[in-house]
């Protein structure tokens, strides 16, 4: 056992951390209330190589392990939470999958970019009436000659606006049992038939792209299916695993960054003559949140350990997310409360922190989902 | 070009610093590459870029400072150089660093010594000028522009906020101030590839150097934190009288007066 970082990662989380506090921070209230995506942020975080870190260095990327990645997640998620979702879904989602099921000329083609950080990706799973229930997904995509054509629709689809490819999701048939056969295919933005608009007025991680996608008689070619045919489906399972991992390593951002906030206001503020971290109420609250946080970090590195080593790491990366986004909330909201009234203010940060955590108990698998996935594990 | 640059490992004095028996603690202590020195591993990186050559950066530490040294190749250095002195020297000053890396260089043919203006933890801004005079180059301090044309050397020198204009020659050894430029981050392909990079460790036998050598010319006999800073006084009534009780209280009581 072992739970010291390398210096490989303890540099990359050094450095990811200084561009955070330098150039995201900042920003963080106006990417909010603004409610707009930082492109140019994005474009820095390309340079830097902070989008390509899972990524082999010959498809464009940094040649570093999920654990560098959900380091970055947690430092950028840390100071923004807009900016690390739609960073997170960037890689998790939008390059993962054509780095683990694309033929060699797709990922030169399509990944290299996305992991040069010279262009953002998405994917597309969610539909109106196809949430949780993947399964239940309408869009079609039917080969003709050699092309596809897609028809359908999708919703809250991360980055999308500003995508140059999205990975979408789509029923390109039905097997033996007369079951859908759910594929996954490449689909470049500016392809004819492709509609993306982002008019949703949202809760929280406001500054990150949330947009609806039109798909009508969107022609691509055949080689753009992603991966085995028959297997898309698990396909984006194995893909939504790995996610997990990132939107987890987001929640222990926005914890730490309650924490944190909580502790210095806590120390600082003076009720009653003397200061609030002197009331036991207020110390258990901050006891709770530390050992939490601890808690939730050290499941996102080992779910993430277990990823680099090739080991099965389903469960653990639903252990992680469920309680690190549910941890993010809590810790968020009782950041609120030890602030008091100021709490409640935009400027001092906190609620921001719980709009933007509530989503990470939603996104890529409700919490009521990952209970299931985990009871799945166990047998049930 | 041959380029060095002189690097130290400090504490990040933005962080809290714990005291204890006249010892700064380590535990709990975040070390950072020192921040002028930083201006100078950038500098270098520029310099080799527009004129060639190559960039060495040496430290004298610990096992520790492996991971200042990776972070500077991490920007763009290309080699570097760890002079360790953690089971040899029980303490150290100026005299002792200056003399180590006297002792370094004088098998090298060093065109450009770049070094900070000073460390954050200790504020000597000796190292330079000592090593620069024992090498017998030219060096200046507290730079913020360094333009180099064959053997001319022009420099921009920052004097307590007004400009000085200076020429001078290669080799010269020079310490960086900040506005001298924009330190960049490592990239992340840039810490994969550091990991790749020649680290060579040296400890002061290998110097020719033994203990008595390098013995520090002075003694620390106490560190402490500086008094936590207390509430300010906000005075009242009329200003005349806030003017007397003003003198008054710089005269009686913080004895200023
Ligand atoms: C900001 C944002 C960004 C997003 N980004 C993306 C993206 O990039 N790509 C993408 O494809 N999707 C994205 N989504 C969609 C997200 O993954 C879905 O919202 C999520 O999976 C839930 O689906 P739904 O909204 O349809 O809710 P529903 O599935 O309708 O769920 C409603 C409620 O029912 C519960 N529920 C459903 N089924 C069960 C069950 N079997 N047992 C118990 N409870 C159940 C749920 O847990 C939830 O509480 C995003 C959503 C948001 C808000
Ligand atoms: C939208 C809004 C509307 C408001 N409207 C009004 C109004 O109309 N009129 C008005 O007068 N005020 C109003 N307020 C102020 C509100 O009543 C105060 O914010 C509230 O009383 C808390 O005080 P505080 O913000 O100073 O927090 P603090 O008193 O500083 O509390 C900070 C934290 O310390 C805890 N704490 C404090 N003392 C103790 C203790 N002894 N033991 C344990 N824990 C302790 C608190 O519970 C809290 O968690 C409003 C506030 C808001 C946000």
């Amino acid at each position: 056992m072992n739970f010291e970082l390398s210096k490989e990662q303890l540099m990359i989380k050094k450095m990811v951390k200084d561009f955070a506090e330098n150039v995201i921070q900042p920003r963080a209230i106006e990417i909010d209330k603004e409610a707009k995506f930082p492109i140019d942020i994005f474009d820095q975080l390309g340079e830097l190589g902070i989008l390509g870190i899972p990524f082999p260095e010959e498809y464009g990327g940094s040649g570093g392990d999920t654990l560098s990645y959900a380091l970055a997640v947690e430092e950028i998620g840390s100071v923004c939470g807009s900016t690390g979702l739609s960073y997170a879904a960037a890689v998790s989602l939008g390059a993962s999958p054509i780095y683990y099921f694309g033929t060699e000329k797709q990922k030169k083609a399509f990944l290299t970019p996305l992991a040069q950080g010279k262009a953002l990706g998405s994917f597309g799973l969610t539909e109106p009436n196809a949430g949780s229930d993947a399964g239940g997904t309408k869009t079609t995509a039917k080969l003709e000659g050699d092309e596809y054509i897609i028809n359908g629709e999708k919703c809250f689809i991360t980055n999308a606006s500003f995508a140059k490819t999205l990975i979408v999701t789509a029923v390109t048939g039905k097997n033996e049992k007369g079951k859908n056969i759910i594929s996954a295919i490449i689909v470049p933005t500016d392809t004819k038939g492709v509609k993306i608009t982002s008019n949703y007025d949202k809760m929280g991680v406001r500054g990150s792209d949330t947009a609806e996608i039109v798909l009508d008689q969107v022609r691509v070619p055949k080689e753009n299916l992603l991966g085995d045919p028959e297997k898309g489906f698990k396909q984006f399972l194995y893909t939504l695993d790995g996610g997990r991992i990132s939107i987890a390593a987001l929640g222990v951002g926005i914890a730490q960054a309650s924490l944190e906030k909580a502790l210095n206001y806590a120390k600082e503020r003076k009720q009653f003559g003397q200061s609030i971290s002197n009331f036991q109420s207020i110390q258990f609250k901050l006891a709770d949140m530390a050992m939490e946080v601890e808690l939730s970090r050290n499941m996102v590195h080992k779910a993430a350990w277990l990823k680099d080593n090739d080991k099965p790491f389903s469960k653990e990366a639903a252990y992680a997310k469920l309680f690190a986004s549910e941890t993010a909330s809590r810790a968020a909201n009782q950041a609120i409360q030890i602030h008091g009234g100021y709490g409640y203010m935009r400027e001092y940060e906190v609620e921001r922190y719980l709009r933007d955590a509530k989503l990470l108990e939603i996104g890529e698998g409700t919490s009521e989902i990952q209970r299931l996935v985990i009871a799945r594990q166990l047998g049930c | 070009m041959n380029i060095y640059v002189l690097l130290k490992k400090t504490f990040d004095t933005e962080e809290k610093i714990n005291v204890s028996h006249g010892q700064i603690e380590d535990d709990g202590a975040e070390f950072i590459i020192n921040p002028y020195d930083e201006y100078a591993v950038e500098e270098a990186i520029n310099q080799r870029d527009e004129h060639g050559g190559e960039v060495t950066v040496v430290t004298i530490g610990d096992e520790d400072s492996e991971k200042q040294l990776r972070t500077a190749l991490a920007m763009g250095a290309d080699k570097a150089v760890l002079i360790n002195t953690e089971d040899d020297l029980e303490s150290g000053d100026q005299y002792t660093t200056a003399k180590i890396l006297e002792a370094f260089f004088e098998d090298k043919e060093a065109d450009l010594i770049l070094a900070g203006n000073v460390a954050i933890d200790e504020a000597s801004g000796q190292v330079g000028p000592r090593l620069a005079e024992a090498l017998g180059i030219p060096y200046v301090t507290t730079i913020t522009s360094l333009k180099i044309d064959g053997e001319v050397v022009n420099i921009e020198k920052d004097v307590e906020g007004d400009v000085e204009i200076i020429e001078t020659s290669l080799p010269v050894l020079v310490t960086c101030q900040q506005g001298l430029n924009e330190p960049r981050y490592p990239s992340l392909p840039g810490i994969m590839k550091a990991k790749k990079k020649p680290l060579e460790e040296l400890e002061i036998d290998d110097l020719d150097l033994d203990e008595d050598d390098v013995e520090p010319k002075t003694k620390t006999i106490d560190i402490f934190l500086p008094p936590e800073k207390e509430a300010g006084r906000v005075l009242e009534g009329e200003l005349n009288e806030q003017v007397v009780e003003l003198v008054s209280l710089l005269k009686n009581e913080s004895k200023v007066l």
